[in-house]
């Protein structure tokens, strides 16, 4: 009964209370100040509260951050796996990005060498065909030039004989050569 | 047992034990205690058995229950408290599950002793100081002398800082011991109320009716000291990890 005067203090509050029949030494007065009891609850409370901390520690504890870290380890796995599926689809994207420019670019020479060569295989037959034209044209301006002066020395001739038929009518007697020449050259100038 | 609202805190032997001359009976308190320890066991360990990728429910409350404790501690004790974290887990663990015992009709409220609260606050300081003398050797007394403070005040400051070291204890479960009790008496007072007036032939018709007063109050309570339970707990535990803090940093 060592706690009875801490009893006493709160008696008073509890004195109104029914009567209740208390166990064989449970009316020592307020049950958390009754010393009696307090090495109970502290070994109790001891092993109790030891093996709860056993099995915190070499159980529960270890399982759930076990679990967590998985949880963990998984997320951050899937992370790096999608992180390299994306630069793997990147470099495909820049793969054909880059083959698709290569292509367009070879598309360009081709079409541009076609163009060229195109060109240049014109330019050679309209060459050709200017030469064939200017060639003919300076053959036909050479006969007409051969066909002039065998025109034009026949017109002396024809002149001559003309003229020494005329003076030969007229007067009756034929000029002299060299008269009918002079004649003809300055008429004829 | 009617209406005596200190009834409930009665400790009862149930195995009684006795060695030299000291009562180490097996009281309806250590049966509490044992229960408090088996559901907090049960409920981790039944709830981590799938070790779901994807927890269950039950697994989701359990990794909860992990990451509040842990983030708690983490951040009043920095990564280096983690160390502590099976201990502080267990504290949380067992407060809240004995508090939450105590909300069931009829069971014993292992935390309204002041005799648990206390052993269970001087094993938190006890490891504090062991830990902190352990660690730091004298350098831990640092604890009670601040930086920046002028000479003549260091030992004032020195002596108020010890005070309120040694304060702690009582403080820490004190606050716990009060809450348990007076929670667990006003909902007795109450709900006894709606009793006495039912039974009551002095107010007639009256007494049922008002009944319905202290039976409202008496269910608000209820919800109430749920919140006080967890919260307890809680405070509990943040003060844990605060102590937890001084023993790793002693330094202010």
């Amino acid at each position: 009964m060592a706690t009875t005067q801490a009893a006493s203090e709160t008696t008073g509050e509890h004195a109104a209370g029914t009567e209740v029949p208390h166990d064989a030494h449970a009316s020592v007065g307020f049950p958390p100040f009754n010393s009696e009891t307090f090495a109970s609850q502290l070994l109790w409370l001891a092993i109790t509260f030891g093996l709860l901390y056993w099995i915190m520690s070499k159980v529960a504890l270890p399982r759930i951050a076990g679990i967590l870290e998985d949880r963990r380890d998984r997320i951050a796995g899937d992370l790096a796996e999608a992180n390299r599926l994306k630069q793997e689809g990147d470099a495909a994207v820049a793969a054909y990005e880059q083959a698709l420019a290569e292509a367009r670019n070879r598309a360009h020479g081709i079409a541009h060498d076609t163009r060229e060569k195109l060109k240049a295989e014109t330019e050679a037959r309209r060459g050709e065909a200017e030469e064939g034209l200017s060639k003919k044209l300076s053959e036909a301006e050479a006969r007409i030039g051969e066909i002039k002066s065998a025109a034009l020395s026949q017109v002396s001739e024809i002149a001559t004989d003309t003229t020494t038929t005329l003076v030969e009518t007229l007067i009756g007697k034929a000029p002299t050569k060299t008269e009918l020449s002079k004649a003809i050259d300055g008429a004829m100038k | 047992m009617a209406n005596d609202p200190i009834h409930q805190f009665q400790i009862s032997k149930i195995i009684p034990i006795e060695v030299g001359g000291l009562d180490l009976s097996f009281t309806n308190s250590a049966l509490f205690m044992v229960a408090t320890v088996a559901v907090t066991a049960l409920f981790l360990i039944m709830g981590t058995s799938g070790r779901g990728l994807v927890p269950t429910r039950w697994q989701s409350m359990v990794e909860m229950s992990y990451e509040f404790v842990a983030s708690t501690l983490r951040s009043s004790a920095g990564n280096e408290g983690m160390r502590f974290f099976p201990f502080v887990f267990s504290i949380f663990m067992f407060v809240l599950i004995a508090n939450l015992l105590g909300m069931f009709p009829y069971f014993f409220t292992v935390t309204s002793h002041l005799i648990v609260t206390f052993a269970l606050a001087m094993v938190v300081i006890g490891l504090v100081v062991i830990y902190g003398f352990a660690k730091h050797g004298a350098k831990f007394l640092g604890l009670f002398v601040p930086h920046g403070v002028p000479g003549a005040l260091v030992p004032l400051v020195t002596l108020i800082e010890v005070i309120s070291f040694l304060s702690r204890p009582i403080s820490l479960s004190v606050r716990l011991f009060a809450n348990m009790l007076a929670g667990h008496i006003t909902l007795k007072v109450f709900t006894g109320f709606v009793v006495s007036l039912l039974a009551s032939d002095a107010l007639g018709i009256f007494g049922p009716i008002t009944s319905i007063l202290p039976l409202v109050m008496g269910v608000a309570l209820t919800g109430l000291e749920f919140l006080v339970a967890f919260l307890q707990a809680y405070v509990f535990t943040v003060l844990t990890c605060m102590y937890l803090n001084d023993a790793l940093h002693p330094s202010h």
